[in-house]
């Protein structure tokens, strides 16, 4: 394999794990929060335990989050220092407003809610967990606007080779990272609330504090159901934005090698990669691509081939810009079928709410804790796709990915941190889901005494 | 002033920052295990920054993010040119950054002595890789015309760097030894203190030969600047003060005297912000590795409406969990609701 190959592997390993994380934090930090309000108004114990049982869940998540989001920010000094300096002048500025604006806020929030219990006043207290939710939800906000101007640069005028950064206002209001961070944000709370949803139903089948549990089971419903519509809604709209900004990446998503108008949708085939133009296609539903990819029931969608011919005349070269077909047809559908069986899911579940059979819904029990994979398949498909499809692009129309990789990083460098990465990723999962679960499993914990005596050591969360 | 100086003196206060704050909480994973004598000492002395940590190591992520947008090819040059140094200090501040959340989440002895080890390896290999680089943009490293690294990790480790490493180690050591005995009650506060006191000789040594190798390094004869000369008189300042047991104003002092240490590096490493040992010419300074004035502009409109907030903030942290802590608070019958 090639530094490039190794590069954009360890690139890939390292921020698919990452986003394992990440989602779980932003969804999960905002759930804990609503629960920690109602507890607030209410005054319903349940409620207090429920946040801190949860709240245990979320600090296990953030620790192995924030720690690998380290390796994402030094990462492209180390394996793309080409890359580094041909952006940094637009794409550092992002960076460093995450770490001023939004991860300070975060992290030290993040303490004070920790150690705070007993010791702060409660509606402060209150207040720290809802900024650790507004400071990892903002986070989010700058890498996306970062991300985002990968995939559709604006706002920059090319200087000696450089490009440097004209209006900020045009980077932050780029279309695709205004689209892209509202999907991210719903499909963050997708994955949390799937995640309360499969820990209380758990629970619930085993008939282990049902009162509590029901109250946890019947918010991440109500939260899950409009968060997955509106995730496939904006999803689909981001497809029609990036048909206009990155139509190669849609038309390699589609397996689309002949321009085509009207257009059908490919709902399964078989073949279709790399150099199979002729797929055998199973199913596909006319009229649907053109309406996906253009808004109109006639719309043409230009094929790979003649986009490869306008690219290589524009850019030069006569390498391929098509990127893998076969990753982009596979992620987007893995994406939005199993996008569509979690909606089909929270409407089932939201259906025995309403009916009050939740509890006793066997089958529903049975499945939920299950579908706590989907949303993890889910993202990690979306970031394939969108990823994947910027290719050969680092930064799309400037500069190609093989021109953005370290000069003076050997082979053997690579190889040696991909493996020490792989290992010790795989090392942190094992013992972070495994304590993920025993927490997930274990019964909820009485209700602390949080006088106004104040510090009661054994209220903090403490270490 | 021009913008590109105040970023580059933004950078020297991010890192300055990272390892005033930080730094005490590197010296406290080192010396846990070694004050705290069993289960329920440890997590009193770990618990002392336990609501700090997270946000100290904010302000490296910071520093990092900032020279990027600043002066992107001093990022870019730097974390390629020193990159497994870089995979070290990463794998340290993981298993450190995890020890905290996982150690005390299982009742089972050789899971927390696991986690133990990874505190205090992580928290004694990463402040010495990050003096071996800070001091490695100070002494020069091969760099080319093209502003590449051309040397091996063999050639990041000159004696003075690995000097530089070590004499941050100490300072975190004697820094967060004096944290302790600030922090915690008893026992615990004794032994911090005494290995705060003994530590002090050790560490003013240091960083008097640190600011004279300095000096001879950069070819400004063998005298220690100012900065490095007024650290070590507070670090001996410290010692005499702890001698008094007045742990307050002796961690003002070794604030002071890891801040300036720090801080001398930057002022000495001006203009440039990395030496290139293969010709001056090829040296990145602030002027030719800085971002646009327009980019610039920008950072520095978030930097002043953001830095003092984040300050203000911190500093109400410190103010909530300013107490002390004792053993008292973590002992197996008094730990109800604790993991």
């Amino acid at each position: 394999m090639t530094n490039l190959d190794l590069a954009r592997l360890q690139f890939a390993t390292t921020s698919i794990y990452h986003f394992l994380f990440v989602p779980v934090t932003i969804g999960l930090a905002f759930l804990v929060a609503l629960l920690q309000t109602t507890w607030y108004r209410k005054r319903d114990d349940e409620y207090l335990r429920l946040t801190r049982f949860f709240g245990a869940l979320l600090v296990i998540n953030i620790a192995v989050g924030v720690v690998t989001g380290l390796v994402q920010e030094f990462q492209f000094g180390m394996n793309w220092s080409a890359y580094s300096k041909f952006v940094g002048d637009v794409f550092g500025a992002p960076l460093a407003m995450e770490g001023l604006a939004a991860f300070f806020l975060e992290s030290t929030f993040l303490g004070l809610w920790l150690f705070g219990w007993g010791r702060l006043p409660e509606r402060v207290h209150l207040a720290t967990i809802w900024l650790v939710a507004f400071g990892a939800a903002l986070s989010a906000a700058f890498i996306m606007a970062a991300n985002s101007w990968m995939q559709h640069p604006v706002g920059y005028t090319l200087n000696n080779g450089r490009a440097e950064l004209t209006n900020i206002w045009a980077v932050l209001t780029n279309p695709v990272f205004l689209w892209g961070y509202l999907h991210v944000l719903l499909a963050s709370l997708v994955t949390g609330s799937v995640l309360m949803l499969a820990v209380s139903t758990w629970h619930l089948r085993r008939g282990s504090q049902p009162e509590a549990f029901d109250r946890t089971a019947r918010l991440s419903l109500t939260v899950l159901l409009p968060a997955i519509l509106f995730a496939l809604l904006v999803g689909s709209h981001l497809g029609v934005i990036e048909t206009t900004y990155q139509p190669m990446k849609v038309s390699a998503m589609e397996a689309q090698w002949q321009t085509c108008q009207p257009c059908s949708f490919s709902v399964f085939q078989i073949g279709g990669g790399k150099n199979d133009e002729t797929p055998t296609k199973i199913l596909a539903i006319p009229h649907l691509l053109s309406l996906l990819a253009d808004d109109s029931w006639d719309g043409q969608v230009v094929g790979l081939n003649e986009l490869n011919q306008q690219y290589q005349q524009q850019y030069g070269g006569d390498f391929s810009y098509i990127p893998n077909v076969f990753i982009q047809y596979w992620s987007m559908r893995v994406m939005a079928y199993l996008g569509c069986i979690v909606f089909l899911f929270a409407a089932w579940g939201l259906w025995l709410v309403r009916r009050k059979k939740l509890r006793t819904a066997k089958w529903f029990l049975l499945v939920a804790p299950w579908a706590v994979i989907l949303p993890f398949l889910i993202n990690t498909a979306g970031w394939m796709l969108t990823e994947n499809g910027r290719q050969p692009w680092i930064v799309q129309g400037l500069q190609t990915t093989s021109q953005g990789v370290s000069a003076s990083v050997s082979t053997t460098m690579i190889w040696i941190s991909l493996t020490i990465f792989v290992l010790l990723y795989a090392g942190l999962a094992i013992l972070c889901w495994t304590l993920m679960f025993r927490f997930g499993r274990k019964e909820i914990e009485p209700a602390p005494e949080l006088g106004e005596s104040g510090a009661s050591e054994a209220a903090a969360m403490t270490y | 002033m021009g913008l590109q100086v105040f970023w580059f003196i933004a950078i020297a206060v991010l890192w300055t920052g990272f390892f005033v704050l930080e730094g005490f909480d590197f010296g406290v994973g080192m010396l846990h295990s070694v004050i705290g004598k069993d289960d329920a000492e440890r997590r009193a002395l770990i618990n002392t920054i336990g609501p700090f940590w997270d946000g100290n190591e904010v302000w490296l992520i910071t520093a990092g993010a900032a020279i990027f947008a600043a002066f992107p090819p001093w990022y870019a040059t730097m974390f390629s040119g020193l990159y497994l140094a870089m995979v070290l200090l990463l794998v340290a501040l993981i298993g450190r950054g995890v020890s905290f959340e996982f150690r005390g989440k299982r009742e089972s002895d050789r899971w927390r002595r696991g986690w133990g080890l990874a505190l205090t390896f992580g928290s004694l290999l990463a402040p010495f890789l990050i003096g071996v680089a800070l001091a490695d943009l100070l002494h020069g490293l091969p760099i080319d015309a093209n502003q590449e690294y051309t040397g091996t990790f063999w050639d990041l480790l000159s004696p003075y760097s690995i000097f530089a490493g070590l004499t941050f180690v100490s300072l975190c050591l004697l820094h967060g030894a004096t944290f302790l005995s600030l922090k915690t009650t008893g026992d615990l506060s004794d032994r911090a203190h005494r290995i705060a006191r003994t530590q002090t000789l050790a560490t003013g040594i240091a960083v008097l030969i640190f600011g004279i190798w300095t000096q001879v390094t950069i070819h400004h004869g063998a005298f220690p600047d100012l900065l490095s000369t007024a650290a070590v008189l507070a670090i001996f300042g410290a010692g005499w003060l702890l001698s008094d047991r007045r742990e307050g104003w002796a961690f003002t002092m070794t604030t002071f005297a890891m801040g300036a240490t720090v801080l001398s590096i930057f002022i000495d490493l001006y203009p440039n912000v990395m030496v290139s040992s293969t010709n001056a010419a090829y040296n990145l300074t602030v002027t030719n590795a800085s971002s646009s004035p327009y980019a610039l502009k920008v950072m520095t409109v978030v930097a002043v409406i953001f830095l003092p907030i984040v300050l203000i903030y911190q500093a109400w942290t410190y103010h909530v969990f300013r107490k002390r802590i004792g053993t008292s608070d973590f002992e197996p019958a008094a730990e109800p609701a604790a993991h």
